[in-house]
């Protein structure tokens, strides 16, 4: 039996090791289609003089990143992109732990936390476009936020949330807080419920205080999801676009533009292609050393 | 129950795949002459989709049984989506037969020879070309023919205006001033003027401030270049300027949308505002019992020339690539056919591109009546038409009026560093 099957198995086994690609194929050419062919055009326009708008680009090296890196606007765009993200992501998981925490108590009633569950998760359900119109009514100078604080005599004059350039990037910050909280909320409200409550009881068995039980037990605990939901949030929030665009549009004297914006006007309003794909390629370098973060975390994992 | 998911997942990505290869087979080949002979024009376009539904459709049906051998493919989208396939069709040749232009497009079109010349179509199917009320030129030649103006006004609220103990409608800058700050002084929420100044669509820099300029005979260009640093340009900022520092402006401009500044107005909120003429509807629909009035806008003291009055058109033009212009031309000359123009205009609720057109103004608002007397009074002023990145133009002003406003550079700084960043644009 042995001695018969010995000269095919060399065939047959290269035959075999082909099998899973061709089941992978499908895969392999949408992720090819979809991903690497766009990935490799945009790198290509970024090493090309001007691309789309004149018939015969020619090859510019590293001009447009040179333009790009050396435009105020661009560094202005990195900073506000920075502060906008890691403000973001801080909000995002002390109000989402917090929340979490409270839904996740033992001192209130189902029925009480079944209410608040759907009152915290409201602003996830809605979709950017909406949100944006919502802050912008309510943010208006003339809108309810200053009705309010004029009518408690906090402002005497209804302040311009989105168009005071030294108050434009925390107003959309805020709004960028105010909708996105609720993804690590029920995130985190999935890990509280899965920490063993032996822990708890262990820890209260040796007298430990609340604030020690947190450090020592729900923290290390949570620790696997709030690296992900961190590092993830990140990567999301420094591609939000549709909020800035209908909120401040980048004003204004560009003290919200962002990366995305800032990729957008050149694409669509200078037709400068080749300078927007520059932009689009150092973004998707500082993007990926994010999800490079991300996936080791994972891994360690 | 797994292995079933998964065998799904794979198929479902194998007819993925399938699907695409098979859609982009289909884009590469556009075949559009039938073997009977019968032509297809495809003709992009955003009107369609701020038409009542179904005008639009009549109006080409029209044309298509009256010429059996021509049809008609209309590609209808929004604006801002009509705008970026446009911008990509140009460049890799593939526009549509028939386009519907927007002048802020032409120059760019115009010089990658995504477009065709006009002039010569016109000629060699001997069109009378004087019974157009513009053409929008590049070097002599017609690129684009505008179908339907729509006219921006001044718009005033009559109440606001008596309220304040103004009796005429404001028709210089002075008087102008003036209302404004009486109306700013009726009460705590109201405030005399809106000017949208919002960076991602900086088209407030065309309606709300050049409109100025142009209204007392003025230009931002000379000979085809920028000429920002005029006396007549610095007058107009300055005058914007001492309306912010009047404190007649409502607040919140330096991010306000046109959207915003329709419903403070149509809201009583502010008393005077530049708009365009379509939006009459909307404001009626929001507050049916506004008393307001359109009005030709306000020039500089003593000024008695012809008032320039800001436009935007949905122009018409034919792609350079495609093999049916004289069949496209034909259709062209139907929309701008006295009688077409007239009808298309009306239902639009614009102003005709054919001088002897006039629209029915029998079921419309008086106000478009009044309008209309305005716009023959006037002159259709907008510089920004024919100029290239005009939208880039507009944002890059916008910012230096803004530093202005916030009191961070000075009139003449703002115009020297707009002057120059105009000149590295149109050379």
């Amino acid at each position: 039996m042995t001695t018969k099957a010995a000269p095919a198995v060399p065939r047959s086994g290269r035959l075999r090791s082909l099998i899973p690609f061709g089941y992978l194929s499908p895969t392999l050419l949408l992720i090819f289609v979809l991903m690497v062919i766009p990935i490799v055009m945009v790198i290509s326009y970024s090493l090309r003089d001007n691309v789309i708008v004149t018939a015969n680009p020619v090859f510019a090296g590293f001009a447009n990143y040179t333009k790009v890196l050396t435009d105020p606007d661009f560094i202005a765009a990195l900073k506000n992109t920075a502060i906008f993200i890691s403000v973001s992501t801080v909000a995002h998981l002390v109000l989402g732990l917090t929340f979490a925490m409270m839904l996740n108590t033992k001192l209130l009633s189902g029925v009480t936390k079944a209410i608040f569950r759907i009152v915290y998760i409201l602003p996830w359900l809605f979709t950017i476009a909406v949100i944006a119109v919502i802050w912008r009514l309510l943010l208006d100078p003339a809108g309810v936020v200053n009705y309010i604080l004029q009518t408690l005599g906090v402002v005497q004059e209804g302040i311009g949330w989105f168009s005071d350039p030294d108050i434009a990037l925390w107003a959309v910050t805020f709004v960028n807080v105010w909708s996105g909280y609720p993804f690590f909320m029920i995130s985190l409200l999935a890990g509280l419920q899965g920490i063993p409550a032996d822990l708890y009881e262990a820890a209260s068995v040796d007298g430990t205080t609340w604030w020690q039980r947190f450090r020592h037990v729900t923290l290390p605990q949570l620790k696997p999801v709030i690296i992900s939901m961190a590092v993830l949030d990140l990567i999301w929030t420094s591609q939000q676009f549709a909020l800035i665009w209908m909120t401040t549009g980048g004003g204004p004297l560009n003290t919200t533009e962002m990366l995305s914006t800032y990729v957008y006007k050149q694409a669509f309003s200078e037709y400068e292609f080749a300078t927007a794909s520059a932009a689009a390629v150092i973004v998707l370098l500082l993007t990926m050393i994010l999800a490079f973060f991300y996936v080791r975390s994972q891994r360690e994992r | 129950m797994a292995v079933r998911s998964t065998r799904l997942k794979k198929l479902m990505a194998a007819l993925a795949a399938a699907t695409l290869v098979g859609s982009m087979a289909a884009c590469g080949g556009s075949s559009d002459e039938s073997s009977d002979g019968t032509v297809t024009l495809e003709f992009a376009q955003w009107w369609g989709a701020e038409l009542p539904a179904g005008d639009f459709d009549e109006i080409i049906n029209d044309f298509t049984t009256a010429n059996p051998n021509i049809k008609i493919k209309l590609l209808s989208a929004p604006y801002a989506s009509t705008k970026q396939q446009l911008v990509t069709g140009a460049a890799s040749k593939t526009l549509p037969d028939v386009v519907g232009l927007d002048g802020a497009w032409v120059n760019d079109f115009a010089k990658q020879g995504a477009i065709a010349d006009m002039s010569a179509l016109m000629t060699e199917a001997g069109y009378d070309q004087s019974q157009l009320a513009s053409q929008i030129q590049l070097d002599g030649k017609t690129y684009m023919v505008p179908v339907v103006n729509f006219v921006y006004p001044l718009f005033v609220n009559k109440d606001l205006l008596t309220k304040a103990g103004v009796a005429a409608v404001p028709t210089t800058r002075t008087e102008f001033s003036d209302a404004a700050k009486k109306i700013t002084a009726t009460g705590s929420d109201v405030k005399g003027w809106a000017l949208p100044l919002d960076t991602a669509v900086p088209n407030g820099i065309q309606n709300d401030v050049m409109s100025w300029l142009w209204a007392s005979g003025g230009s931002m260009l000379a000979d085809g270049k920028p000429n920002l640093t005029s006396p007549e340009v610095k007058a107009t900022v300055e005058y914007v300027k001492s309306l912010n520092d009047a404190g007649v402006i409502a607040p919140g401009a330096l991010t306000m949308k046109e959207q915003d500044k329709v419903e403070k107005f149509t809201n009583g909120q502010v008393g005077m505002m530049i708009d365009s003429l379509a939006h009459i509807n909307l404001i009626k629909e929001g507050k049916p019992d506004l008393n307001f009035e359109v009005a030709a806008l306000p020039a500089v003291d003593g000024y008695s020339g012809k008032r320039g009055i800001p436009y935007a058109s949905w122009g018409i033009g034919i792609s350079d690539s495609t093999e049916h212009k004289a069949e496209a031309f034909k259709f062209v000359s139907y929309l701008m056919d006295q009688k077409t123009n007239a009808n298309l205009a009306t239902i639009a609720n614009g102003f005709p591109g054919n001088k002897n057109a006039k629209p029915d103004f029998s079921n419309s608002d008086p106000l478009f009546e009044k309008a209309f007397e305005i716009y023959q009074a006037g002159t259709p002023a907008n510089e920004f038409v024919g100029l290239p990145k005009s939208e880039e133009l507009m944002r890059s002003f916008d910012e230096q009026l803004q530093l202005v406003l916030t009191g961070k550079t000075t009139v003449d700084e703002a115009l020297a560093k707009s002057q120059a960043s105009w000149s590295e644009v149109i050379k």
